[in-house]
């Protein structure tokens, strides 16, 4: 009861006429940076930092959150139409997304990307009213060896994009753990794979990585036949919105999405990425269909999409109720309650009510705000599709290189962009997979790094994965989900037939 | 998203030129003065040397001293990036690079191909004592204990902080040779930051955790972590914590921030940059921001602040080589 009065008295504070014009601001610029490559919510947000001095504290943050939740809506765009993801969490979708995209049925990816956002985002709000603070005594228990066996079952989400050759997945998968390590180690200081170049040490930027290995790969394949094959428009099937078939394969999916990327949104090293690779998965898993994987299944939207947004929510949970940072987005944010002398912590709702509840209050308005927003803007952006294919695919090229430039304003990464825009050209026409190499590149140097430290708190005892309760009970989640149908399906082989 | 940038870069120069005009007006009074200065940031914006940065040009307009304030950002590598580009500027009157003691350790730890004694050291600024804590469960009430159990066995005590050869990193080094611990077996559990730290630390996952203050601050108010000592010279007014030395432990570490100017400048255009920064110090909204933000002043300026770097480099490659991260 007294979370509704907060609530309520939240609402007073942001249903203001100028609150309610930040948030509209905010999310607004949040889906532009979402769609642009490169330009994500965290360096947004530092670049408007300086309005700090001029925009009273509840408006800038109701602007700062509008941007950081813009963004998660506008990423699953340039992911579906142009397999351009804008953000990193937005990667997976770009895999079941652009292939219905490319059947005609991008107006679905998008309706069911963007109604998923709204679900899962009113799921996470919701959770964040009244459940913060149970959540995060639960977040707080995940130490090194648990996070570690969470990034082992996050591995099994591999096995859902491996293609029809193992080794080939395989192969992309460890690129892509190669490419995660390039950099200084956090744990020793020491510099790895980086050839001496002072530019390669704070590591590649996954976004680098995504762009260049779908986007830049795509189009270089797609010029490279051009001239063999007939040019084919497709247009787009049926009708834009989503079918009841589709609202019927979403629905759960958008459900299980959010339960999946709230809690661990909410973990200080949980992160975005995590939960979309295990809703992917758990939906190939359990949809009726799974052969349509990999050639455009909705589950496989609907489902990451929502585990995203439901995520973005989660991880101001441990921000609001401890004044923890966890993503770099939330840094920054923490940085411009400093500039006006609020010191974010464990007291920040006791001494600043109005802000914390006039904030979460501004989330449930700015998700509506957004679904408006985006939904009628669906069927403008099918229509990018309906551009001939050597244009749109010279366009996607400039859009990625003009967002990569972005990033960094480094020459460095737009070698690199090419350069791995050709090993992904050289994938897809020898057919390995690149979703593999992305879940490498981001799990793999997460999944190390808490090895490490687990390893170094207990003085090199490896029991420890196994004596955390928390964390065998994830291993053995792990190796229950990979192994267990191999095994029924050898007892169903040796079983004698039954007459 | 284009047409905006446009738009916003238009409205920028706009901006910026009527800042020229107004600047031009009031600048007779100061024959010193600068037109426009350009604050050169070695990282991302939105860290601590950005948010120097814009304090700087908060205070350097809102006292008239500048009006017309650039930034160029080049992030990387806690410098070292930026630092090559920056001493490229040989020459520049016009331009301060934002920087401080992580850029020394950075440097060294990268084996950067340029260092800070090749820039033009203006002036240290501001300074960020750190703090020693454990989680609140913990059977630790005090340094002595902490340092007793650490000199038993190295191992057993894990030490959260930021990451490897990092001022929290050095800070520990620097313990644990006051306290007669190989450098080399303190189990230091590196993090990207103060929030993953802290909450390892939250959870009780590691023995004890050094950060700079203001990180763990609201947690110390608010009783989920215990502070057992702080690194400052001598108490802090407002602050119930002991220092390092009053405890017996001859460590001192302040975690600075300050300006640089390019390598090559002459004698004047030295003189007019250490004037406006003087001036920028001294400026009542310059005092504010410091309050505002917890920032603790350690202005030290010209030949003393270039003493200080050479002493500072020297004290920072020891500690590094001693925990076996420099050569």
């Amino acid at each position: 009861m007294e979370t509704l009065a907060a609530l309520l008295h939240g609402f007073e504070v942001a249903i203001s006429p100028i609150n309610l014009l930040w948030a509209l601001v905010g999310v607004t610029l949040g889906t532009a940076v979402g769609v642009l490559p490169g330009l994500g919510p965290a360096l947004t947000i530092a670049l408007l930092l300086p309005i700090t001095y001029k925009v009273d504290a509840i408006g800038a943050f109701i602007l700062f959150a509008g941007i950081y939740y813009g963004a998660m809506y506008g990423g699953s765009t340039t992911s579906i139409l142009l397999n351009t993801p804008g953000e990193s969490a937005t990667i997976i979708t770009a895999i079941e997304g652009n292939r219905m995209a490319r059947n005609g049925r991008g107006g679905a990816a998008l309706a069911t990307a963007a109604i998923g956002s709204f679900v899962a985002g009113s799921i996470g709000i919701i959770g964040l009213t009244f459940l913060a603070p149970v959540i995060v005594e639960f977040a707080l228990r995940f130490g090194p060896a648990e996070y570690f066996a969470l990034m082992v079952l996050a591995f099994v989400a591999v096995s859902a994009v491996l293609g029809n050759s193992t080794v080939r997945g395989l192969t992309s998968l460890f690129f892509g753990i190669f490419l995660g390590l390039i950099g200084v180690d956090l744990q020793t200081g020491q510099p790895r794979f980086t050839f001496g170049l002072l530019e390669l040490l704070d590591g590649i930027n996954v976004i680098v990585v995504a762009v260049g290995l779908f986007a830049v790969g795509e189009t270089l394949f797609l010029a490279a036949r051009h001239r063999y094959g007939q040019d084919e428009i497709i247009p787009v099937r049926g009708s834009i919105w989503m079918t009841a078939e589709d609202w019927k394969r979403s629905w759960k999916a958008w459900l299980r999405g959010a339960a999946i990327g709230f809690p661990i949104g909410a973990m200080p090293a949980g992160g975005a990425e995590v939960p979309t690779f295990l809703s992917y998965f758990v939906e190939k898993k359990l949809s009726p269909k799974p052969e349509e994987f990999g050639h455009g299944a909705i589950e496989g939207v609907a489902g990451p999409e929502a585990a995203n947004n439901a995520s973005a929510t989660g991880v101001l949970v441990p921000m609001l109720t401890l004044g923890l940072p966890t993503s770099a987005t939330a840094a920054i944010m923490l940085s411009a309650f400093q500039s006006y002398g609020i010191n974010p912590g464990p007291l920040l709702l006791q001494n600043q009510p109005a802000l914390v509840w006039g904030l979460i209050a501004s989330l449930y308005i700015g998700n509506v705000m957004l679904l408006v927003l985006n939904l009628p803007l669906i069927g403008l952006w099918v229509r990018i599709l309906a551009i001939p294919k050597p244009l749109l695919y010279g366009g996607i090229l400039v859009f990625a290189t003009i967002g990569t430039y972005g990033i960094s304003q480094s020459v460095i990464d737009l070698v690199l962009l090419y350069l791995i825009g050709g090993v992904g050209y050289l994938m897809r026409r020898y057919d390995f997979p690149t979703a593999p190499a992305i879940i490498g590149m981001i799990l793999g140097p997460l999944a190390e790094q808490e090895f490490r430290r687990a390893m170094q708190v207990s003085q090199g005892d490896p029991t420890v994965f196994l004596t955390h309760p928390l964390s065998a009970t994830l291993l053995a989640i792990a190796v229950l989900v990979v192994a267990a149908p191999q095994v029924y399906r050898f007892y169903r082989r040796n079983r004698p037939p039954r007459d | 998203m284009l047409l905006d940038r446009r738009l916003f870069l238009r409205s920028a120069l706009l901006g910026s030129s009527s800042a020229v005009l107004l600047s031009r007006l009031s600048i007779p009074a100061f024959a010193q003065s600068l037109d426009s200065l350009k604050l050169f940031i070695p990282a991302a914006p939105g860290g601590g040397w950005d948010q120097t940065g814009r304090a700087m040009e908060y205070a350097l307009k809102t006292a008239n001293i500048v009006q017309n304030i650039q930034f160029e950002h080049v992030p990387g590598a806690g410098g070292a990036v930026g630092l090559p580009r920056f001493a490229g500027m040989r020459g520049q009157g016009n331009v301060l690079m934002v920087g401080g003691m992580v850029m020394v350790g950075a440097l060294i730890a990268n084996k950067a191909p340029v260092d800070l004694t090749q820039t033009t050291p203006i002036a240290r600024l501001t300074g960020e004592f750190e703090v020693v804590v454990v989680p609140p469960q913990s059977s630790i009430k005090s340094m002595q204990e902490l340092v007793a159990q650490f000199k038993q066995d190295p191992g057993k005590v894990s030490w959260a902080g930021g990451s490897a050869g990092g001022t929290d990193h050095i800070l520990i080094g620097m313990i644990a040779q006051a306290v007669g611990v190989d450098p080399r077996k303190v189990n230091y559990v590196a993090y990207s930051g103060g929030g993953p730290a802290q909450a390892a630390l939250l959870g009780g996952h590691v023995t004890a955790g050094v950060s700079g203050w203001g990180e763990f601050a609201e947690q110390i108010k608010a009783g989920k972590l215990r502070a057992l000592a702080v690194s400052a010279d001598k108490r802090i007014e407002g602050i119930d914590v002991p220092t390092l030395k009053e405890q017996g432990i001859d460590v001192e570490l302040f975690n600075w921030r300050g300006v640089f100017a390019p390598p090559g400048i002459d004698d004047k255009q030295r003189q007019a940059l250490l004037d406006l920064v003087d001036r920028m110090v001294k400026s009542d909204p310059w005092k504010q921001e410091l309050q505002k933000r917890d920032w603790t002043s350690i202005y030290l300026s010209g030949e003393q602040f270039a003493q200080y770097i050479k002493s500072e480099t020297d004290r920072i490659t020891a500690i590094l080589r001693n925990l076996g991260l420099a050569a």
